[in-house]
């Protein structure tokens, strides 16, 4: 299924990034999670195929965005970044060395340099220890033994993160959930990374205190050159965060660009549906396509044959179901703009033409106000 | 524990138009730590065939004031006060037996997580008919075939097969979409949907608030649409109520408040957002600090520990003196409407693009 999927290459002479060098790569990872089923003797029935061969590259001190639904296996694809979990298929390489199935000692040097931030600050942080212990014990576990001691590496960590360097000792429970995710940030800067991979880091928070974690996050990112795989579901926070996007879809890459050219001229027709789909705190936005996609994402036991957005897209032909569209630089895309995508779309996410609405009960429904 | 004495809000006059209207509601809850101030002196109006949009963070008391609505607060560990009138009935007073009359038939609630909202041991189906035989008399017969009807006008595919699955083998659209039927089941005048969509993504989200729309035009109920995200407001509402830590701090149509807010908590709120058009070299400015504790809320306007402005105000006024919001379009902050003019326009629309 990867052979047809590759160009990694191009992505590689992209604009703006061209100089950088490459960090980490993943070419055609996959995630089988199997199903086991049957009795008495389980066997496996068939597998969850959460990422089905994906290629992307993350260069140094850059922050690539990865959006997508959920189920698409955006979170699969960072915690196969970390090695929290072993792909099943495809090769990860970082700085030129293959980790793909890299053993415990052999992870061992690596795992301080990529570090992860989680989604969730209520159940990431161990309650049963103060903040200073749970920040220390990255330096503990991998032998860090900063000049000052680590203790004041802590506080001026704390510090660093927008806490009180006083509140070493307190215990996670005393924090709002925005000084939570900053504890997560101090943990993940603990050991000087040069990648975190940021799950959905600020999702969980409200959206007055998102902006702090973003602004904080944007900080670290600049001030320490640090490489971020950011993924998020929401595109606005992706695009400011994000100098390069990748959309993915049921366990692929879609489409991949730097910022500009995603969300300004997207070709692939998933692109411009999730654009479509936004809410804008504007309320005269008009001029933007409207589209509305049917029912939810398919299951990703039995993905659609072909390319598999076909099963929701308006374009869709025969030749869909049958070739899988390559990820390819397609003709009136930028330098470093990928695109999987048989017949794709204008690069515009300006109104072109009639609404697109695939949604039966809503097409139903326009219908007969129509009429009236 | 404020300064305050009289009672604010003077009550708006209700017009002949409004179906649900809410006056000075108080919610109190007593805990082991004190009596928590969940909806503080609240007054509010919906009409017929509007929506009303409600947006504030986590704790602001937007879904307290709605189960205060339809009276799903224990009785034994909740205070409610105030008047809560319903086509000019007050629901406060109402008995349980009146209540049970009223909920699911002429007002109606679409809850945010549909998987904890629909009973696991029940077919969908049988859900979706069981409210309709009790409001209506109706019979099984009749029951399944108004089910079926709502499962198709919400788009669910195969209605008929549908109806006999558990709502663990629908997905998460669909069970959303199945709660929507639930509540249109009995034509109800009053629909609150509270954070109906935020448990979705996004291509979900889209076809779900059109549906909402689109409906809301065949039955022509009035809706309350309680969330945390400006966008989703901006396509749905009509009038928008702005709440922090238990009271309405801005009141207005949509258009109004996000094209000119007046509240230093809704110039917050839109400029903490990022946005698809927005300049991303502009760095987001969040609202410093976090929401208060509605145990101990702060003394005069509950948002000034947060505010940037209050050194433009007089003496103490902002922490001494709760500002009150006057009746129709109006912000509860002692600045002068001058003064949130210049703000505004100097300080925050460059900002948001």
């Amino acid at each position: 299924m990867s052979e047809n999927v590759t160009l990694p290459e191009q992505q590689g002479s992209s604009d703006g990034v061209r100089e950088r060098r490459e960090l980490l790569s993943v070419e055609g990872m996959a995630m089988h999670f199997p199903i086991y089923g049957g009795f008495p003797f389980k066997r496996q029935v068939g597998a969850v195929k959460a990422v089905d061969g994906i290629d992307l590259s993350v260069y140094e001190g850059e922050s690539l965005g990865l959006v997508g639904e959920s189920g698409c296996g955006k979170s699969t694809t960072g915690r196969m970044m970390t090695r929290l979990l072993e792909p099943t298929g495809g090769k990860i390489t970082y700085r030129g060395q293959d980790i793909t199935h890299a053993g415990r000692r052999q992870l061992a040097p690596i795992r301080s340099e990529i570090q992860m931030i989680f989604q969730d600050p209520y159940s990431s942080l161990n309650p049963r220890q103060t903040v200073g212990t749970i920040i220390k014990s990255p330096m503990e576990v991998n032998g860090v033994n900063p000049s000052g001691g680590r203790e004041n590496r802590v506080r001026e960590l704390l510090e660093l993160v927008g806490l009180n360097p006083e509140h070493y000792n307190r215990f996670p429970h005393e924090f709002s959930g925005g000084q939570r995710q900053r504890i997560g940030v101090a943990r993940a800067l603990a050991l000087q990374p040069k990648l975190i991979v940021a799950d959905e880091p600020v999702s969980a928070l409200d959206v007055s205190i998102q902006a702090q974690v973003v602004n904080l996050l944007q900080k670290v990112q600049r001030e320490m050159g640090i490489a971020f795989v950011f993924i998020a579901h929401d595109l606005a926070i992706v695009r400011h965060f994000s100098e390069r996007v990748a959309v993915m879809y049921l366990g692929k890459v879609v489409e991949v660009a730097d910022r500009d050219s995603l969300y300004n001229r997207p070709r692939h027709p998933y692109t411009h549906a999730l654009l479509s789909a936004v809410p804008e705190a504007d309320v005269d936005s008009a001029s933007k396509e409207r589209i509305r996609l049917e029912g939810d994402v398919p299951s990703p036991v039995n993905p659609p044959s072909g390319c598999r957005f076909r099963t929701r897209c308006w374009k869709a032909q025969d030749k869909c179901a049958t070739d899988e569209p390559p990820l390819v630089q397609i003709s009136g895309n930028r330098e470093g703009h990928l695109t999987a995508c048989h017949f794709p779309e204008d690069p515009t996410t300006e109104k072109t033409g009639a609404d697109i609405v695939l949604d039966p009960a809503l097409a139903q429904l326009e219908k007969t106000a129509d009429t009236e | 524990m404020t300064t305050l004495t009289k009672t604010e809000d003077t009550p708006a006059p209700t017009g002949p138009e409004a179906f649900l209207s809410v006056r000075d509601l108080r919610v109190r809850f007593s805990t082991e730590d004190g009596v928590v101030k969940a909806v503080d002196g609240l007054s509010f109006d919906v009409e017929r065939g509007k929506t009303l949009g409600i947006v504030g963070e986590s704790g602001s008391g937007k879904s307290v004031t709605n189960l205060a609505v339809l009276g799903l607060h224990n009785p034994q560990s909740s205070s409610v006060t105030g008047e809560i009138l319903l086509d000019g009935k007050n629901l406060i007073a109402a008995s349980e037996k009146e209540m049970e009359r009223i909920r699911g038939n002429r007002a109606a609630m679409i809850f945010q997580d549909p998987l904890t909202a629909l009973s696991p041991y029940y077919t969908v189906g049988r859900q979706l008919a069981e409210p309709f035989r009790k409001h209506t008399g109706a019979s099984r017969k009749e029951a399944k075939a108004r089910a079926i009807e709502m499962l198709t006008k919400v788009g669910i595919p195969q209605p008929a097969l549908r109806f006999d699955d558990y709502p663990h083998q629908f997905s998460g659209g669909m069970r959303q979409r199945a709660m929507i039927a639930m509540s249109l089941m009995c034509n109800p005048d009053l629909l609150i949907a509270d954070e109906p969509t935020t448990a979705l993504d996004v291509t979900v989200q889209a076809q779900i608030l059109d549906l909402l729309k689109d409906l809301q035009q065949e039955f022509g109920s009035a809706i309350i649409f309680i969330t945390h995200d400006l966008g989703v407001i901006a396509n749905m509402a009509d009038d928008l109520l702005v709440m922090y830590a238990g009271r309405a701090v801005e009141r207005g149509t949509v258009r109004e408040v996000l094209q000119q807010p007046k509240h230093p908590y809704t110039w917050g709120l839109l400029s903490s957002m990022p946005r698809l058009g927005g300049d991303i070299n502009e760095a987001l400015m969040p609202i410093p600090g976090s929401p208060p504790s509605l145990l101990n809320p702060p003394s005069g306007c509950p948002f000034h520990p947060r505010c940037a402005f209050t050194e433009k105000v007089d003496g103490e006024r902002c922490s001494g003196e709760r500002p009150l919001l006057a009746e129709g379009r109006a912000a509860a902050c002692h600045l002068t409407p001058e003064q949130k003019r210049t703000i505004f326009i100097d300080d925050i629309k460059p900002r948001l693009g």
